[in-house]
């Protein structure tokens, strides 16, 4: 399955879909990435006249780079445009260590746990340009076609 | 193994995941994982590996599938373990 046709199998789309690309993806794990734009609609909010991307929002990118673009390439003989896979996330743990202000670039990094009756279990990094960490934890989702 | 060992055990796994205690506290035969403990499908899995670990058994999809209560867990395991 190639890059392109994961990403046209998301199940989201603006102003909620935070995967711009995929560079690396086996079995195993993926590595993807993320540019936020100057005018997401959270930073109107978080903060007042102090624009940071909100932690569920690092999470939230996270988990569709991590876990919904690598369950997509695990269950990629099952699914199709008319397929869409059905997801729901179940449980996470993260820890965050830097703030990720408008414009900054993420990449996320995923390693494959345990993907077994349908349940996929990631451990997961995301890291700004300098190459810094800026959150890491598990995300758990129910994954199928 | 007795079936009294085999709950116990089946107890101990089980008592991370669940969501109504007054449901845990009465565990019996009958005690079902979703309408009774309220465990979610993703703990369910959960419960399904740490099985396999405890006694050494690998489970397919029609075990987790039947595998719905006390009852159909103890059946599995002691399926699995006999054979």
């Amino acid at each position: 399955m190639t890059v392109s046709k994961i990403i046209t199998l998301l199940p989201y789309q603006k102003p909620f879909l935070f995967v711009d690309g995929i560079n690396t993806i086996s079995e195993e794990g993926i590595t993807g990435h993320y540019t936020f734009q100057k005018n997401e609609t959270f930073y109107e909010g978080h903060f007042k006249n102090n624009p940071i991307t909100p932690g569920v929002i690092l999470t939230e990118c996270m988990a569709q780079i991590g876990l919904v673009c690598l369950g997509i390439y695990l269950l990629k003989d099952e699914l199709n445009s008319e397929n869409l896979p059905k997801i729901a996330l179940t449980a996470h743990q993260m820890d965050f260590y830097l703030p990720v202000f408008p414009e900054e670039k993420v990449t996320v990094i995923s390693e494959k746990k345990v993907f077994r009756f349908n349940k996929l279990k990631c451990k997961v990094k995301m890291f700004n340009e300098k190459g810094e960490l800026v959150a890491k934890g598990l995300i758990s989702g129910m994954m199928k076609a | 193994m007795t079936n009294q060992e085999l709950i116990a055990k089946l107890k101990a796994i089980v008592s991370p995941y669940i969501q109504d205690e007054e449901a845990f506290k009465n565990l019996s035969e009958d005690t079902d994982f979703v309408k009774d403990l309220k465990i979610n499908s993703a703990n369910l899995v959960d419960i399904i590996l740490d099985i396999e670990d405890e006694f050494d058994i690998r489970l397919e999809n029609e075990d987790m599938e039947k595998m719905l209560d006390v009852k159909s867990a103890m059946a599995i395991v002691n399926t699995k373990l006999a054979g």
